[in-house]
């Protein structure tokens, strides 16, 4: 009898570790939505170009995350991309004049959308679009532009 | 030789088909077993589980800490030590965690099975129960299969767990990475998809590592040197299982 309790207690123990393990590895290693359980509401933008911008990717206002991407689809009737992003309800006094950007996190970071405050009096909300926008940056254009305006310079010289 | 290769081939679709059936009449008695002799499952938890702690959990501090000094030494180069806790916790997540925790279970516990069951084959301890109209499969292979499969995801969490502590240990406490950045990076890099195919691999494996085990201890031939076969070829056919269908399961999820 002595012999079965301490086998019962032993393995109450192991299930019970095992679960804080799996308990701590669901929640505290994967990135923590902060507003996962919170209202939402939906406001979309379009762009010319999205970049490498995926699905869950933050939107920051002031470089704080405020919503998170929840599609980007082309939209063949208007030739460019649309993006649906989600905003936490708590930040619904957002100037509906606001604009919206594609920005890089660091050099070689992941794409976010910044969102940049109007002066509007009315607010976004559900189902509202942002007009203003600004595409991604490609580098390889900006790459491009600089050697263009290189080889554009040299040509002038060689012609004097 | 052509006739000799057909008898392979024979040989093996047999033994593979035989254990496909057994694995259905397995699975077919779990839950009743689960119900009904839950006390016998529970002893095989401590048996398979319990028992194994002790070394999951050594193995798995000291491989967190060589993810750990591997990882900064070769991430300072770019200077980004500060993705040591992303590369441990990607590489014990997904792949080490389940991996490893499958072959030391396999080494600890799926070989104590097969002897075990295998040995009460040799001394006739399993007639003797069908002469008793116990049915063995339902008394001794049900519940130490379930105690296996139930141990096994549970090992793989602590063991991942542990890992990272031991990488922490390594990284933060005695490398001087900044503890915020370990955490920071690993949260913002990690999806829950990622945790998700960590848990997958650590049940299949459960699966796969507890059948063997039952498997092979069931139909070794009943000799000491029969019952030692078959725990040889329990770890041999486990690890190589547990290798391909960590192949498998990370093509289909990439």
């Amino acid at each position: 009898m002595q012999q079965t309790r301490s086998v019962e207690l032993g393995t109450g123990l192991f299930v019970l570790l095992g679960l804080a393990a799996l308990f701590f590895l669901t929640t505290q290693t994967t990135g923590s939505d902060t507003f996962s359980g919170n209202d939402t509401f939906k406001v979309s933008a379009r762009f010319d170009n999205v970049g490498s911008l995926k699905n869950r990717a933050p939107v920051a206002m002031s470089g704080v995350t405020i919503g998170r991407v929840t599609s980007v689809r082309f939209d063949p009737e208007q030739l460019n991309a649309e993006v649906v992003f989600e905003i936490d309800s708590k930040y619904a006094q957002i100037p509906d004049d606001s604009d919206a950007s594609i920005l890089t996190a660091g050099l070689l970071g992941s794409q976010y959308i910044g969102l940049q405050a109007g002066g509007s009096e009315f607010y976004l909300e559900e189902g509202s679009e942002i007009m203003f926008t600004q595409s991604a940056i490609v580098i390889e254009n900006l790459i491009s532009k600089y050697l263009f305006s290189q080889g554009g310079e040299s040509d002038d010289k060689e012609s004097e | 030789m052509f006739n000799d290769l057909y008898q392979t081939l024979k040989e093996f679709l047999r033994t593979f088909g035989a254990m496909q059936i057994f694995f259905m009449r397995l699975l077919s008695n779990s839950p009743s077993i689960f119900v009904k002799r839950f006390g016998l499952v529970v002893q095989q938890i401590y048996n398979a589980g319990a028992l194994s702690l002790v070394i999951i959990m050594v193995c798995g501090l000291f491989v967190g800490g060589v993810l750990g000094l591997q990882g900064y030494s070769n991430l300072s180069k770019f200077n980004a030590e500060d993705s040591v806790g992303t590369f441990a916790a990607f590489s014990l997540i997904k792949e080490l965690g389940p991996v490893i925790t499958a072959l030391l279970f396999a080494g600890r516990a799926g070989t104590a099975l097969a002897s075990e069951i295998g040995l009460m084959k040799a001394t006739d301890q399993l007639s003797a129960m069908e002469m008793m109209a116990i049915n063995p499969l339902r008394r001794v292979l049900v519940p130490r299969f379930l105690g296996g499969v139930i141990a096994m995801p549970l090992l793989v969490a602590v063991f991942t767990v542990i890992g990272l502590f031991g990488a922490h240990v390594v990284g933060v406490s005695l490398l001087g990475v900044d503890a915020g950045a370990f955490w920071q990076q690993m949260q913002s890099t990690l999806e829950f998809g990622d945790v998700m195919e960590g848990i997958v691999k650590s049940v299949v494996f459960g699966v796969v590592a507890s059948l063997y085990a039952v498997w092979e201890g069931y139909n070794a031939v009943p000799t000491a040197e029969g019952v030692g076969r078959a725990t040889t070829r329990t770890v041999v056919l486990t690890a190589i299982a547990v290798l391909i269908l960590d192949f498998m399961i990370t093509a289909v999820s990439i």
